[in-house]
């Protein structure tokens, strides 16, 4: 009781900067959109247009952040690596699509042109991370919690690095597809097609997986392991083999991811898994970490945040050039959802001993 | 039934080195590390990483048969060492195969470096169609590999101790060169007897081989003698030779930037500048269990502050001496310690080091954007920091035109270096007395347990915050010296690659330890500033570090006890030791 007064206004302190951050977000946030709406300066089609960005954009995050979401709820663990296995996805598709671009396989047959990349990078990145799992996860299992985090986070560089010294540091350019060229209508408002072919892409993936966790035997499974592993070996489920196909699941559709988002942003790079994989992380956090259907949603609504969020509140509040700040926002999302609401949108309170 | 069990361990040993080696070719550090020599005209570093890799995987597999241990049993032992070599040299074989020999590989168009000149260095410069070169070679050292775990231990442990020291110094035999070279053309003789321009001479190799077994060999007969003599010491006499020996360490650090010049000078300053990065992230990640991935934010702030306070460029705002600006970004990091610090204290974990990499990127990103240009540059950031200056400053008269100085302007790198080893050796005692301190129990209580440290009486957030604000404040004092070194500083420089760099150190070195804080920085940041080949691979090399230290030994390489007891505690001998 020495220190009872100090004590006690440091946790006033604590309130009180917690407190004041959250004003000030939405302060910043609702006077920036308001002189947005007021100056008026973009058409309601921009606005469209931005929102349909987001939309493909948060569906290839939300793809990702699905790989996330399964681990954690497996083994409780963060796959810092998972943007890596991204990455080897769209590296995989790249060199196979530049293959089939060149014997003219994708411009006479474009829907094939679009899967088979899709299929190779999901088994790859299939592939890759069950490799990874296997040396850099399994004999962990069971150390501190730093220790697999860590380990991840070598994991993650490594992946990148071998990348970079394999294919060097440069960026190379996805194979344009024709048939994903230009605009559709629809009611009056131009929409590229990239965009709608690869939200529905990945909606479709999604489902699939959806599909695959709750309706089948393996499905079953993983869910049966990720409410306990000591139940789940003595109901006869083989532990080990439900982790590693829970990760080869999950990097399949961050596989497929790579490609998607290579399809939207025409490039592949070693480094380009950083960014989106944080960005999907905060995905599976805003929608709860450890529930699939919160990781689609979180996926979307960071997506549709960062699309729309530069021109319409932080353009309102004056900042010059706010497309430099858009991946601050995802970050600033990231912060505050770990600060005030680690158990996402859709999630259960998970007690602070889990989470 | 038994052989057939030999064999086939050993073929796995083998494709596995095997695959390791075609991953070390293609990633192109063979081919890079081909342009340093071992033994200059004799054998180049890239073909010594591979005849290692078959080595070893001879030994390896041969160990597998060597069990239990003790029994002769040379035969078998040594065919498997073949076998193993065998394999992992016909897929080296198999990779040139693959290559061929046009001048431009149809697998260079996926893998860059399967080029022309990783072939000729795979056949040895033999040329098209020796695809037997390879398997040769490697069934050869796996041989060997096999052969060397069948020597005497009497000899093996000399001969380990000389390949060490060749490979040491055949490394940096450039730099040894060129100091030598440096003292006067007596010294020259000898350097270019013993160092060529890119790796040992043979003389030299040979001199240092014999020379290391030689001691060894002297040192196995001799030593209990000498080290019992030591012992046998009155107090006085053990007292004068401890401070002999500090004297020594003592003169060679204060006399080092005056014989090396400014590159190693300049390295050594940056191996000093991450020792106090390391002991701050040590606080609060070693001593405290908070792993801050945002990091490097606090050296940026540290950084930026004494950019602006000292600057001459457009950005100064105060143009105050050096002495004056560090205790001010000192403070400020402390203080943005303090309110990051704030807002993560009640997360923990993995979401704790989420939580914080966010924070450094948003930092990041707003320094470096157009947003807040007017204050900090944005892109171009901060030029012309003033250095520091042992005297009087002459007052400010314009925008980039220097501050002159009535003294000792320390402006080159051999003059930081003195500030940055001194302010390093300072911080590593503060660090050291910390962690002896209530604070610091308190601290290492936090990280064994945070719930149980609180029923204790712990006060969590005030010792939390204290581990951000200590730890922020040594970052903000590296950033700071790091800052006038370069005379400038940008937003780029604050990547979270550096805090990457920290933590790896920090895990190499031991977690909480501060001699490892200390180890790790000059294994990972020195080692790859002084050779250029393998700062190249530098991240490759950080990744597989730390999986591998994890796997293998995650109290790293000089580990504090309290770890130590942590992750053996089922080891009863470490505990007792300890």
């Amino acid at each position: 009781m020495r220190t009872s007064v100090g004590e006690r206004l440091l946790d006033l302190a604590v309130s009180g900067v917690l407190w004041g951050f959250r004003i000030l977000l939405v302060a910043a946030v609702l006077l920036g959109t308001i002189a947005t709406i007021r100056a008026g300066k973009y058409t309601s089609e921009q606005w469209i247009d931005f929102v349909v960005f987001g939309i493909s954009q948060g569906s290839i995050y939300a793809l990702i952040a699905l790989g996330y979401t399964m681990v954690y709820g497996i083994l409780r663990m963060i796959n810092f690596a998972h943007g890596d296995i991204f990455m080897t996805g769209a590296f995989g598709a790249y060199f196979l699509a530049t293959w089939l671009n060149g014997i003219g396989f994708i411009d006479n047959h474009p829907i094939l042109g679009l899967l088979i990349p899709i299929l190779f990078a999901m088994i790859m990145a299939g592939g890759i991370a069950m490799l990874v799992e296997r040396i850099a996860y399994r004999p962990l299992r069971g150390a501190p919690r730093l220790v697999p985090l860590i380990s991840a986070i070598g994991a993650s560089f490594f992946l990148e690095y071998a990348f970079r010294g394999f294919f060097g540091p440069g960026v190379y350019a996805y194979p344009p597809i024709k048939a994903l060229e230009g605009e559709w209508n629809v009611l009056g408002v131009g929409i590229l097609k990239v965009q709608v072919v690869v939200a529905v892409a990945a909606f479709i993936m999604m489902a699939i997986l959806y599909f695959i966790v709750m309706f089948t035997k393996a499905g079953k499974a993983m869910r049966a392991v990720s409410e306990s592993k000591d139940t789940a070996a003595l109901m006869g489920i083989d532990v080990n083999r439900i982790i590693v196909s829970t990760f080869a699941l999950g990097a399949a559709m961050a596989g497929a991811a790579g490609v998607l988002y290579s399809l939207i942003y025409r490039q592949v790079g070693f480094f380009m898994g950083f960014t989106p994989g944080i960005k999907a992380f905060t995905a599976a956090v805003l929608g709860g970490i450890g529930n699939i259907p919160g990781a689609m949603v979180g996926g979307l609504v960071l997506g549709v945040f960062e699309s729309v969020g530069p021109s319409l509140f932080l353009e309102g509040l004056g900042i010059p050039r706010p497309y430099q700040l858009k991946d601050a926002i995802a970050f600033t999302m990231l912060v505050m959802i770990l600060l005030f609401r680690p158990s996402g949108i859709l999630g259960e309170r998970i007690t602070t001993k889990k989470a | 039934m038994k052989k057939e069990n030999i064999i086939w361990s050993a073929v796995k040993t083998g494709l596995i080195f095997g695959v390791i080696t075609i991953f070390l070719s293609f990633v192109g550090m063979v081919e890079v590390f081909s342009k340093r020599d071992v033994v200059e005209h004799v054998i180049t570093l890239g073909q010594f990483v591979l005849l290692a890799a078959a080595f070893a995987s001879g030994l390896i597999s041969s160990r597998g048969t060597l069990n239990p241990p003790g029994q002769n049993k040379s035969l078998p032992a040594l065919t498997a060492g073949l076998v193993a070599g065998l394999v992992t040299g016909t897929l080296l074989g198999l990779l040139v195969f693959a290559i061929g020999d046009s001048a431009e590989p149809a697998l260079r168009k996926i893998f860059l470096n399967a080029s022309p000149s990783l072939y000729q260095l795979l056949t040895i410069g033999k040329g098209a169609g020796n695809y037997w070169v390879m398997p040769t070679v490697g069934a050869i050292s796996g041989l060997l590999g096999a052969a060397y775990l069948l020597l005497p231990e009497l000899l093996r442990r000399p001969i380990n101790r000389a390949l060490l020291v060749v490979v040491f110094m055949a490394l940096f035999s450039g730099l040894f060169r060129v100091v030598f070279i440096n003292q006067g053309p007596g010294m020259e003789v000898v350097a270019k007897f013993l160092f060529g321009q890119t790796g040992l001479t043979v003389a030299g190799t040979l001199i240092f081989f014999i020379g290391v077994i030689l001691i060894a060999l002297f040192w196995n007969y001799r030593g209990e003698q000498i080290q019992s003599g030591v012992a046998r010491l009155p107090k006085s006499g053990q007292v004068s030779l401890r401070v002999a020996t500090i004297a020594l360490i003592a003169f060679v650090a204060l006399g080092l930037p005056l014989v090396s010049g400014p590159f190693i000078a300049q390295v050594i300053v940056t191996v000093a500048l991450f020792i106090l990065m390391g002991l701050g992230l040590n606080i609060t990640l070693g001593f405290a269990g908070l792993l801050d991935l945002g990091f490097v934010a606090f050296y940026a702030i540290g950084a930026y502050t004494v950019g602006l306070l000292t600057s001459y460029g457009p950005f100064g705002l105060q143009h105050i001496p050096f002495w004056v600006a560090v205790p001010i970004a000192v403070l400020v990091a402390m203080g943005a310690g303090f309110m990051l610090g704030l807002p993560v204290l009640g997360v923990r974990g993995d979401y704790l080091a989420i939580a914080t990499l966010g924070f450094g990127e948003i930092i990041r990103l707003l320094a470096g954007s157009d947003f807040l240009a007017p204050f900090f540059g944005g892109p171009q950031g901060i030029i012309g920091i003033q250095k520091p200056c042992l005297g009087t400053l002459e007052p400010f008269l314009k925008v980039d035109v220097p501050r002159v100085c009535n003294g000792i302007e320390l402006g080159k790198p051999q003059d930081i270096y003195y500030i940055a080893v001194a302010s390093a050796l300072l911080i590593a005692f503060v660090a050291w007395r910390l962690r002896e301190s209530r604070l610091g129990r308190a601290w290492m209580a936090i990280r064994e347990d945070e719930d149980v440290a609180e029923a204790l009486g712990v006060n969590l957030i005030q010792t939390k915050l204290l581990a951000y604000m200590l730890g922020a404040a040594m970052a903000g004092l590296g950033g700071a010296i790091f800052a006038t070194l370069i005379g400038s500083i940008f937003a780029t420089s604050m990547q979270l690659l550096v805090s990457i760099n920290v933590v790896s150190l920090i895990i190499v070195g031991g977690m909480g330890s501060i001699p490892g804080v200390i180890v790790g920085a000059i294994a990972l940041i020195g080692l790859p500033e002084l050779l250029r080949e393998v700062s190249e691979f530098r991240y490759l090399l950080y990744g597989m570090t730390l999986i591998i230290m994890m796997l293998a030994k995650p109290e790293g390489l000089w580990p504090s006890q309290a770890t130590l007891r942590e992750l053996h505690h089922s080891d009863v001998k470490a505990e007792t030791k300890a």
